[in-house]
C-alpha cells in the first residue's frame, strides 16, 4: 500500500471537497494557473479605467483615487474595489497553486523549470501590487514608498538615498510619475514575460478558466467589492509616520519586518527564502525515468506523438534514414517527463499486431516497453479464475492498482494511464476478460497534465488513435481515483463485477433461448 | 444544469474564499506606532573631510612635471567616513558610523535612518565627525524638543550653510 503523507492526504481532501462543490470541471484546485490568469485580468480591465481617471500628481493622486471611491462608487468605486480584490485574490491562487504542486510532489524532476521560474514571477506579482499602493498616496502609500525605497537604498547599486525623496521639499511629480509608469507599464510586461518563461515547458497551455469558475469568482469579486468597497488611509502626511496601518498582507507583508530587522537584513531574508524555494526541486532531487525512445522502423512520421506530449518534448523532422515517408519524430530528452503518453498516440502500439514475435512500436518507453505491456496483460489474463473476469488498467501516479487484485481480477500499472494504446482495451476483451475497469489520477488531475484527457477523447471522441466503435463501451468503465480514494475505487470495482456478471447471464440467457428456439 | 446543492455549496465556497481575501486585504492592522511614541529620522547626506590636507608641492617635483600639469597642490581623494549620534536625554538613539562609498572612498555619504522615540520633551543631541584628523564632534547641535504622538522629527544636514536643521 501506498504511503501518503499527512498534507497531502490534507490536500486530496480538499480537492474532494470542492470535486464535491464544483465538479471536476469547475474545481478551482484543479485550474488555479487559469485562475489566476483571469483575476490578471480583472484586473487589468479595471485598471484601465482607474488610469483613465488617475491624476498622476502628487498632489492630485490621493484626490482623484477619492473621487472615484466616494463620488463614483457606483462605477469607479466599484472598479477600484475589484482591482484590489482581484490582485489579492491573484496572490492567493498563486500561492495556493504553489502549495498544490508541493503537496503533490509535483514540483522535481521535469517539473522544476515550472516551478523555479514560478518564484520570481510571484515577486514580479508583489512588486506590481506595491508600486499599486505607492499610487494611492495615502498614509499606506507613504509608509510603503519610505520603505521601499530603505529597501533600495540598502543595495549598493543605488547611489544617493531615495528614501530622502520622501521628506516635506523633495518630492517631485517626476518621480512619482515614474512610479506609475512603473506599474501601469514596466511591470506588468516583465510580469508577461515572467509568465511566458514559466510556462516555456510545457505545451497545450490554458490560459483561460472554466466559464462557470470565471462567472462565479466574478460575481463573488463583484459582491465583494459592493459589500466591504476598498477605501484609503487618510492622505499622507509627510509630517507624520502612519501609526497604524491595514496592511494588505497579500503583497506588503516584508514591511513590518523592517520595524525589527535592517534593510540589509530584510534583503537576505527575502533572498534566502527565494533561494530555498528556487532550490526545492532539488531538496532532494527526483529522478525522471528514461526518456521516449524513437523506433524510425515503426515510425510513420504522423506526429500524433508530438500532438499529444504535454512537455513539448517531441518534434517533427524531415526524414532522416531514407524511408518513403516525408517526416519522422524526435525526442528531445531533456524534455521527456517520461509519461509514455507517445506510446498511447503511436498507431503502432497496437497490441494485435506481429503476435509472432515482439511488439515493437515507432515510440517507446525503455522502462516498460509496449511489448512488456502485451505479455503483461496476456499473462493477468490468463491467470484470471471466476465467474465475472476482470482487468484493471491503472497509473502509478493514483490509486495503487495492485491493491484490488483478485482471483477474478487481474491488475496492469502504466506510467500513465495516456500510455494505454486504445487497442489494448479491444485485446484484453478478446483475450478472456469479461469487463475492463480504468482508473488513473482524478478527473482534471492528471499527474501529466494530459493522460486521462486524452484517454476519454480517445475513447469517446474520436481522438487518435481511437477506440473502434464495435468494441462493446457496457464492458468497460472508467473511474479515477486518488491514492486515499482507497475505499471509493473497491466500491466502484464491486458494483462494476456485478453489472459485468449480470450483463453475463443476461447474455448467457440468450444464448440458451436462440438454442431452444433453434 | 447546476444541482440546488451544488449551487449553494459553491456560494458557501466563493463566501469562504472571498471573506479570507477581504479580511486579509486589511487586517489584522499593523500598529507600527502606539499613541505613545513618535519618530526621528535621521536623513543625511554629506560629504566628509579629505583623510589627508591637501600638500605644497616642493619645486623640484614641479619641475619635473610637463608645463600643464603643474598644480601647486597635491589633495588626497579619500574621504573621512561620517560618525553621527543622536542622544535624547543624553541616551543614543541613533548611532550611525558610515565609511564613504566609491573606489577610492571619495565619494560622499547617505544615512537615513528611523527610530521609534517617546512622545513629549526631550533633550536632543546630535553630535558629528566628519574628520578623521580631529577627535570628538565637529559638529554639535543642542535643542529641547517636543513630541507630539506619530509626529516625525527630520534631522538633516546643509552642508552650504554646514549645520544641522531639524524639521
Amino acid at each position: 500500500m501506498k504511503s501518503v503523507n499527512p498534507i497531502k492526504r490534507g490536500y486530496l481532501a480538499l480537492e474532494e471537497w470542492f470535486n464535491i462543490s464544483f465538479g471536476p470541471e469547475w474545481n478551482p484546485l484543479y485550474h488555479l494557473g487559469t485562475l489566476t490568469f483571469f483575476f490578471f485580468w480583472v484586473v487589468l480591465v479595471s485598471g484601465i479605467y482607474l488610469f483613465i481617471y488617475f491624476d498622476t500628481s502628487v498632489s492630485g493622486a490621493y484626490n482623484s483615487v477619492e473621487y472615484l471611491t466616494h463620488e463614483q462608487w457606483y462605477l469607479g468605486g466599484v472598479m477600484r474595489s475589484l482591482h484590489r480584490y482581484a490582485s489579492d485574490a491573484a496572490v492567493a491562487t498563486i500561492i495556493l497553486h504553489m502549495f498544490r504542486e508541493f503537496a503533490l510532489d509535483r514540483y522535481r524532476g521535469f517539473r522544476w523549470f515550472s516551478w523555479m521560474t514560478g518564484v520570481p514571477t510571484l515577486w514580479f506579482v508583489i512588486t506590481l501590487g506595491i508600486t499599486g499602493y505607492w499610487l494611492v498616496w495615502d498614509e499606506l502609500g507613504l509608509y510603503v514608498a519610505v520603505l521601499s525605497s530603505q529597501l533600495m537604498d540598502a543595495l549598493p547599486i543605488v547611489a544617493g538615498s531615495m528614501a530622502s525623496n520622501f521628506l516635506e521639499g523633495q518630492l517631485t511629480d517626476r518621480f512619482f510619475t515614474l512610479m506609475g509608469f512603473l506599474h501601469l507599464l514596466g511591470q506588468p510586461v516583465i510580469l508577461i514575460f515572467a509568465l511566458w518563461i514559466h510556462v516555456k515547458r510545457l505545451s497545450h497551455v490554458e490560459v483561460s478558466a472554466p466559464r462557470g469558475l470565471a462567472i462565479g469568482s466574478f460575481i463573488a469579486l463583484l459582491a465583494l467589492s459592493f459589500i466591504w468597497p476598498a477605501v484609503s488611509h487618510e492622505p499622507a502626511n509627510l509630517h507624520k509616520v502612519p501609526a497604524v496601518l491595514n496592511l494588505d498582507w497579500f503583497y506588503l507583508n516584508i514591511y513590518p519586518a523592517l520595524d525589527y530587522l535592517t534593510a540589509g537584513q530584510t534583503w537576505i531574508l527575502t533572498l534566502g527564502v527565494t533561494t530555498l524555494l528556487m532550490i526545492m526541486p532539488w531538496l532532494p532531487p527526483k529522478k525522471t525515468g528514461a526518456a521516449a525512445e524513437v523506433h524510425l522502423d515503426e515510425c510513420n512520421g504522423c506526429g500524433q506523438c508530438a500532438v499529444d506530449c504535454p512537455f513539448d518534448a517531441i518534434s517533427v523532422r524531415t526524414r532522416t534514414d531514407g524511408a518513403r515517408w516525408e517526416y519522422e519524430v524526435v525526442v528531445d530528452d531533456n524534455l521527456c517527463a517520461a509519461c509514455g503518453i507517445c506510446v498511447g498516440s503511436c498507431h503502432s502500439s497496437n497490441p494485435f499486431r506481429s503476435s509472432k514475435k515482439a511488439l515493437e512500436t515507432g515510440i517507446d518507453m525503455p522502462q516498460f516497453p509496449i511489448d512488456q505491456v502485451r505479455s503483461q496483460t496476456k499473462a493477468a489474463l490468463d491467470a484470471l479464475q471466476g465467474e465475472s473476469k476482470i482487468i484493471v488498467f491503472g497509473c502509478d501516479h493514483s490509486f495503487d492498482v495492485s491493491e484490488l487484485k483478485e482471483a477474478n481480477v487481474a491488475t496492469l500499472s502504466f506510467l500513465c494511464t495516456g500510455m494505454m494504446p486504445p487497442t489494448l482495451v479491444e485485446y484484453a476483451l478478446k483475450n478472456g476478460a469479461d469487463g475492463v475497469f480504468l482508473t488513473g489520477c482524478r478527473n482534471g488531475d492528471c499527474y501529466f497534465r494530459y493522460g486521462n484527457v486524452w484517454l476519454d477523447k480517445r475513447f469517446y471522441e474520436g481522438r487518435k488513435p481511437v477506440l473502434r466503435e464495435r468494441v462493446d463501451r457496457s464492458r468497460i468503465t472508467i473511474f479515477r481515483a486518488a491514492v486515499t480514494d482507497s475505499k471509493k475505487i473497491r466500491r466502484e470495482l464491486a458494483a462494476f463485477t456485478d453489472r459485468i456478471s449480470e450483463l453475463k447471464r443476461v447474455a448467457d440467457d440468450a444464448g440458451m433461448k436462440e438454442a431452444e428456439n433453434a | 444544469m447546476l444541482s440546488p446543492k451544488r449551487l449553494i455549496l459553491q456560494v458557501l465556497n466563493y463566501t469562504v474564499f472571498m471573506v479570507l481575501v477581504w479580511y486579509f486585504s486589511f487586517s489584522p492592522p499593523y500598529v507600527r506606532l502606539t499613541p505613545e511614541q513618535s519618530m526621528i529620522t535621521l536623513a543625511v547626506s554629506h560629504a566628509g573631510k579629505p583623510v589627508q590636507e591637501c600638500r605644497r608641492k616642493s619645486p623640484e617635483e614641479l619641475a619635473k612635471l610637463p608645463p600643464n600639469m603643474r598644480v601647486l597642490e597635491e589633495c588626497p581623494r579619500e574621504r573621512s567616513p561620517v560618525k553621527i549620534e543622536v542622544l535624547l536625554d543624553d541616551e543614543a538613539v541613533i548611532d550611525q558610523h558610515v565609511n564613504p562609498p566609491g573606489l577610492y572612498k571619495d565619494q560622499g555619504v547617505d544615512i537615513y535612518h528611523s527610530v521609534k522615540v517617546p512622545i513629549g520633551e526631550h533633550r536632543l543631541e546630535v553630535r558629528m565627525n566628519d574628520n578623521v584628523r580631529e577627535d570628538g564632534p565637529t559638529h554639535h547641535y543642542l535643542q529641547s524638543v517636543s513630541l507630539d504622538p506619530a509626529e516625525l522629527l527630520v534631522i538633516q544636514f546643509n552642508s552650504a550653510a554646514n549645520q544641522f536643521v531639524i524639521r
